[in-house]
């Protein structure tokens, strides 16, 4: 990566100008990383284009589509910000541990143990159904959360005790959660037969705006629930964690140098099995958030796929927790949206175009590239 | 429930970990992780399979998938080498683009008709020997019989010829094999490709000899995953990589076939009278991933053997260290 290639050289002689690339020793300003990401989307956006067309679609119509179904009037922006609440907490969940360079790709498993978790509150049941929402809730977010911090703690504990690489083991667990969560909801508690179980009752479910439509005619219809509430608080908590606090400033260090870390006596092990409970009972409180804000039981179809999407909203906000937000809600109108798409592949293809172009456009974060007039240095 | 038949399947299954551990095997002994497996691996199924579909050649459909796949594993070569970038984005970031233009190309391919498959045959004199004739040598697919002569030598052309030692001299101390006049980004480049040619030989594999079909996303069903696993468990070795695959593979067949059988070991099987358990049994091949791992890791602390010293850290000539 010098400056100059032999092609470079070539065209010397009949190019008055060529380009050097120079690495740079200190991080470009936030308006210039935002500007890169922002043109890497817009270049995801073109390629995901073309593919749709390739592949038989008008990629205009899908576009135009997407945006009219998500944002076009307040009821489609409430569902968006539905989407979108899930997708924030597990983008923070992916925030937290890869600010500590620990690959947390099990979200999607501790998405649905958090589920199951605080699905025994109600199904167990921990507590009768007559139960207060006031006593109700906050049993079922501690539950939840619980259920996903201990799932995430199992690639923890075996990352820092066994030295097992996180990436296999938080994915492989998906895997099992899912097996697990589905032989309850098969076996268990299933309704009639059905692949789910019993309607919680209704002082088990988060309040949505409509539950205030007789006070607030506005909010008639609406189906934003109090778990976005949720998400914006837990943004700002994992920003002061992560920006504000002594812990966050040591999980910083040990992501970009555990040795330096280490030396510094940083108690390392401890750290790794602390981030990915965190992290796990963050995508955890996603998957309470979904079946008591959303679908009001328990059953298979809970996701499709936020946990991965997860790592591509951090990624995309650069974990910065308050930009997660933001990101969020643009994947929350992709994936809603999607949902009427043909073929079905396409928000996932479309996914995987912005994480391609972003992880490519970090080059000029990381690289200056100059165009330089011949015969100027 | 014969064991014999639940062995032979269980070689057939394993050929396809096989293809995708030892292409792994040799990214990751080149420096690089890629982690893009399982979406290489959708890809391959899915483009053979259609090949397959639209011309009728099977063997065609296997060389459109692996080249689909090689191609596609250039992107993640492009990134990392190239551009520099985080190895492990870049892996997850081709493994949702991988099965993203999978599902969008492989659109309405699971209602296609019947596909002209890969030939089975039982060789001749071999499929004698008992039991293990029967398990190895009698109706297998072309392609398992392919993977027998494929591990010996690939461990042959890592350990035993120069190019092999270039692989090796760049993935260990990349600044060495610079000095030495090996180009480290080309030979980088080049075994991205060669792990690309085979996880798209493993997705055919799948759709065109094994469990035949396009099922989307259950095609691969996370083995891409799985492979990665084994490189790990294997230790960079393809004889232990071919073990833990054909392990693998028999162990994914007996728990498909164990609850079929009404009496199983002589009593009443609990599978078959309790078919939800069914969902315990699929947790196996995922624990026993983690279980792999976990023996691999601690095998290596203790031997002191363990990754390419240089993997999944970027090369940039004249820059201090690996």
């Amino acid at each position: 990566m010098t400056d100059t290639t032999p092609s470079a050289s070539q065209k010397r002689r009949r190019f008055p100008f060529r380009v050097q690339i120079e690495q740079r020793i200190d991080l470009p300003s936030r308006l210039y990383q935002f500007l890169v990401s922002f043109l890497a989307l817009i270049v995801a956006l073109i390629l995901g284009g073309i593919l749709i067309s390739m592949a038989g679609g008008d990629p205009f119509r899908s576009y135009a589509h997407i945006a009219r179904a998500s944002f076009g009037s307040t009821g489609v922006l409430s569902d968006t910000i539905v989407k979108a609440t899930p997708l924030i907490l597990v983008g923070l969940a992916c925030t937290v541990a890869f600010s500590m360079r620990l690959w947390n790709i099990g979200a999607e498993g501790q998405l649905f143990m958090g589920a199951f978790g605080a699905s025994t509150v109600v199904l167990l049941p921990i507590l009768p159904a007559d139960t207060s929402p006031w006593i109700f809730i906050p049993v079922m977010i501690i539950a939840g959360a619980l259920a996903g911090a201990l799932w995430g703690s199992i690639p923890g504990l075996l990352k820092a005790y066994l030295n097992v690489n996180e990436i296999i083991t938080s994915l492989m667990l998906n895997y099992v959660a899912f097996a697990w969560v589905n032989f309850f909801i098969f076996a268990v508690w299933s309704e009639g037969g059905f692949q789910m179980s019993p309607m919680f009752p209704k002082t088990a479910w988060l309040p949505r705006l409509a539950d205030y439509a007789e006070s607030i005619p506005a909010f008639r219809g609406l189906t934003t629930h109090l778990g976005f509430i949720f998400g914006l608080i837990l943004a700002f908590v994992v920003w002061f964690i992560l920006y504000r606090s002594k812990w966050g400033y040591e999980i910083r260090l040990i992501g970009d140098n555990p040795r330096a870390a280490e030396y510094a006596g940083l108690n390392i092990k401890r750290n790794i099995i602390l981030v990915m409970m965190l992290s796990g009972g963050l995508a955890g409180l996603a998957g309470m958030s979904e079946i008591t804000g959303v679908v009001h039981r328990l059953q298979g179809s809970i996701s499709p796929g936020y946990g991965f999407t997860g790592i591509i909203i951090a990624w995309l906000a650069r974990l910065n927790p308050f930009a997660v937000v933001i990101v969020s809600i643009l994947f929350g109108a992709l994936l809603l949206a999607g949902r009427e798409i043909q073929p079905s592949g396409i928000p996932k293809m479309i996914q995987g175009i912005i994480l391609v172009c972003l992880i490519a456009s970090e080059f000029f974060l990381r690289y200056r590239v100059r165009v330089i007039r011949i015969g100027e240095d | 429930m014969d064991l014999i038949i639940i062995l032979q399947a269980g070689v057939a299954s394993g050929t396809v970990l096989l293809y995708a551990t030892i292409g792994e095997l040799f990214a990751e002994r080149s420096g690089i992780i890629s982690l893009g497996v399982e979406g290489m691996m959708l890809l391959g199924a899915m483009s053979a399979y259609s090949v397959a579909l639209s011309t009728g050649n099977p063997w065609l459909g296997v060389l459109v998938g692996m080249i689909a796949a090689a191609l596609f594993s250039q992107i993640h070569a492009f990134i990392t080498i190239t551009l520099q970038a985080d190895q492990v984005v870049s892996g997850l970031a081709l493994t949702f683009l991988g099965a993203g233009i999978s599902l969008v190309l492989g659109e309405g391919l699971s209602k296609a008709g019947a596909v002209s498959l890969l030939p089975s045959f039982s060789v001749p004199l071999l499929s004698q020997i008992p039991i293990l004739g029967e398990i190895f040598f009698t109706r297998q697919s072309v392609l398992v019989y392919i993977g027998y002569i494929f591990t010996p030598l690939a461990a042959y052309y890592i350990n035993k010829t120069r190019p092999g030692l270039h692989l090796r001299a760049v993935g260990e101390y990349p600044a060495a094999a610079d000095s030495m006049g090996v180009n480290v980004y080309l030979v980088r480049y080049f075994y991205v490709f060669v792990g690309g040619l085979l996880a798209g030989l493993a997705g055919a594999t799948i759709s065109l000899a094994i469990s035949p079909g396009w099922f989307s996303e259950l095609t691969t069903a996370g083995q891409g995953w799985v492979a990665i696993g084994l490189v790990i468990f294997a230790q960079w070795n393809p004889w232990r990589a071919a073990f833990g695959s054909y392990i693998f593979g028999a162990l994914r067949r007996l728990i498909l076939d164990i609850q079929g059988p009404v009496v199983l070991l002589g009593m009443a099987n609990p599978f078959y009278y309790n078919p939800y358990w069914g969902f315990f049994l699929q947790m196996i091949p995922y624990l026993f991933t983690i279980i792999v791992l976990v023996i691999g890791s601690r095998e290596a602390m203790r031997k002191r053997v363990g990754a390419p010293a240089a993997l999944g850290k970027p090369y940039v000539r004249g820059e201090r260290g690996l």
